[in-house]
């Protein structure tokens, strides 16, 4: 268990004081895939960097499995970074290291023998996925496939709980799949308790348990994922989790455009086939961005019209009788 | 002509001596040079503010000594440490003396080298270092070092072609090599061909330096895909 108590963590520099954190108190529970999402700036860095004491908080408490690592002697912080593991955005791979030498590292530091490190480590690139590439170095290798032997690296010596800052945001659709799986996987199979850092909605979505929403330096919300994702409480989290419905469409010519909102209504209305059939009119849908929670629509759909004045009001009429939430492009 | 000549100091024994002679008081110094300057690089890099450990007010100390050696030009330092050499080793003349002439100037000159050579290294591969629990010992031992270790191949290099510079200088109060060929045996007997004999042999001695380090650094460089 992780516990995150009243952690405040300002940062001084030379243009003034910045607060990165402020109050903020978390409990990561055991066995759990603990998601941690943000805009850039509001502080998860910080917070995830906290939890190994890679930053030093400016007041609060820092509590692995109960132990402070605040107030622990250096030796014994240092013995109790070992049991967590972390992963970064840049991968952060030893260059002039080939990928066991890279997995080997931790085993090195821990003063395990040069064999037993070497054996581990390719049992671990195989549950990675990469015993083939044992002699390669980091340069000859995908982005996806450093991430593979960074968590390689990671889990080497057996930690319970592993870090990942953004590990999945230097890497493609596809690639960011396959990664999230094998957290997935690792969280399943070896038990490790993860934290997620991430600024991508979907990434929460796929492998979270539970999840805090933070804004600027503070906990906007937290919550199981199932919950927050459903019935989102602060501004930051409705922003985050539900598709926008600013972006514009205007470089799309042609017609007259109008966008029809979804607040949340029930999913299996068919608004829009209602609307064609009633109105007999010919509308075409230029974009779309809805999520569907709970039984209930957010998000948006861009309609094209045919420009025609009379199909124009006749749908206008339509949407205003039946209560629908609309704005005409232009 | 200039052959003639050639041929004559060569049969002499005089050239090979010379070259001898400067490469052995280049590496020499270089050696110990790196002795000294490489912890003393590694004390600049971790003792900065950014660093590992930062101590503000001994990498402010270092840092001053460290200019000021660097700053008061080879030819007056050489002649200013000459008492210095014979309290270190007996003697103000001689090649012994010229090594620690050499040394002292050239430290301070390898550690800012390696220094720099050291902060180059992505402050991402050490924070995950630390993240898994090495000690700063074992981060400048197992990742600043080996990180670093092309950028500090090709440092080594400069600093060796530099110190075959002021060794050359060294034979203005006595230091021997192609230096002391050049400036006793040709330049004090009026011979330009002597001059040019030697300076040709130093292009190529520090040529090799060159090609050979270089060689050596592309090669241990495994951020190059192969
Ligand atoms: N070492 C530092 N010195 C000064 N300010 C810092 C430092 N590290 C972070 N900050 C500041 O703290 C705030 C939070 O930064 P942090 O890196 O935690 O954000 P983040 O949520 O991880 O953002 P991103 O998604 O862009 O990575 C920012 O305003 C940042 O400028
Ligand atoms: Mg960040």
């Amino acid at each position: 268990m992780i516990e995150i108590k009243n952690l405040t963590k300002t940062f001084h520099t030379a243009n003034g004081d910045i607060t990165a954190l402020q109050d903020v108190s978390l409990t990561v529970r055991d066995g759990e895939i603990y998601g941690i999402i943000g805009l850039s700036g509001a502080g998860k860095s910080t917070l995830v960097r906290c939890m190994n004491l890679l930053e030093r908080p400016t007041c609060g408490q820092v509590l692995v499995d109960g132990r402070d690592l605040m107030t622990m002697p250096r030796k014994e912080l240092l013995k109790t970074r070992q049991g967590i593991g972390m992963i970064f955005q840049s991968f952060n791979l030893l260059e002039q290291r080939n990928v066991l030498k890279n997995v080997c590292y931790p085993l090195e530091i821990a003063g395990v023998p040069k064999a037993a490190a070497n054996e581990r480590a390719v049992e671990l690139l195989k549950l990675v996925g990469l015993e083939d590439r044992q002699k390669a170095y980091p340069a000859q290798l995908s982005g996806g496939q450093k991430q593979r032997v960074a968590i390689a690296r990671a889990l080497a010596t057996n930690p319970r709980y592993l870090l990942c800052d953004e590990a999945t945001s230097a890497l493609d659709p596809n690639t960011t799949q396959s990664i999230l799986a094998l957290l997935k996987e690792i969280n399943e199979k070896l038990g490790v308790t993860i934290v997620v850092i991430t600024h991508e909605m979907r990434v929460i979505d796929q492998i979270c348990d539970r999840v805090a929403v933070i804004d600027q330096s503070r906990i906007a919300e937290e919550g199981p994922v199932s919950e927050v994702f459903t019935r989102p409480r602060s501004r930051i989290a409705r922003e985050l989790i539900l598709p926008g419905n600013k972006s514009s469409v205007s470089e799309i010519s042609g017609g007259k455009k109008i966008r029809l909102i979804y607040n949340g209504e029930r999913s299996t209305k068919p608004v829009i086939a209602n609307m064609i059939l009633e109105c007999q009119v010919h509308a075409s849908i230029l974009a779309a961005d809805t999520r569907d929670i709970d039984g209930c629509t957010y998000g948006y759909t861009v309609l094209a019209l045919p420009d025609d004045e009379r199909q124009y009001e006749r749908v206008i009429g339509w949407l205003n009788e039946h209560h629908n939430t609309y704005r005409v492009e232009d | 002509m200039l052959s003639d000549i050639f041929y004559k100091l060569w049969d002499a024994g005089l050239l090979q001596l010379g070259v001898w002679e400067t490469i052995y008081l280049t590496l020499i110094p270089t050696a110990i040079a790196y002795v000294l300057g490489l912890p003393l690089g590694v004390l600049l890099c971790i003792t900065d503010q950014n660093g590992l450990h930062p101590i503000p007010v001994l990498n402010k100390i270092l840092s001053v000594f460290v200019n000021i050696f660097r700053s008061i030009p080879f030819i007056i330092l050489m002649v200013a440490m000459l008492p210095v050499a014979k309290l270190l080793v007996g003697t103000s003349i001689g090649n012994k003396a010229m090594i620690v002439t050499l040394v002292i100037a050239a430290a301070p000159y390898v550690a800012r080298m390696v220094e720099s050579s050291l902060k180059e290294v992505d402050a991402g591969v050490i924070e995950a270092a630390q993240a898994m629990g090495s000690s700063n010992f074992q981060i400048i031992t197992k990742v600043l070092i080996p990180e670093a270790k092309p950028a500090l191949i090709i440092g080594a290099v400069i600093s060796t072609v530099t110190i075959l510079g002021y060794s050359a200088m060294s034979a203005t109060i006595g230091g021997t090599g192609l230096g002391q060929i050049a400036i006793v045996y040709g330049h004090q007997r009026f011979k330009d061909d002597i001059i040019w004999i030697c300076m040709v042999l130093i292009v190529i001695i520090v040529q090799i330096i060159q090609e050979l380090g270089m060689m050596i650094a592309r090669k241990t460089d495994k951020r190059i895909r192969k």
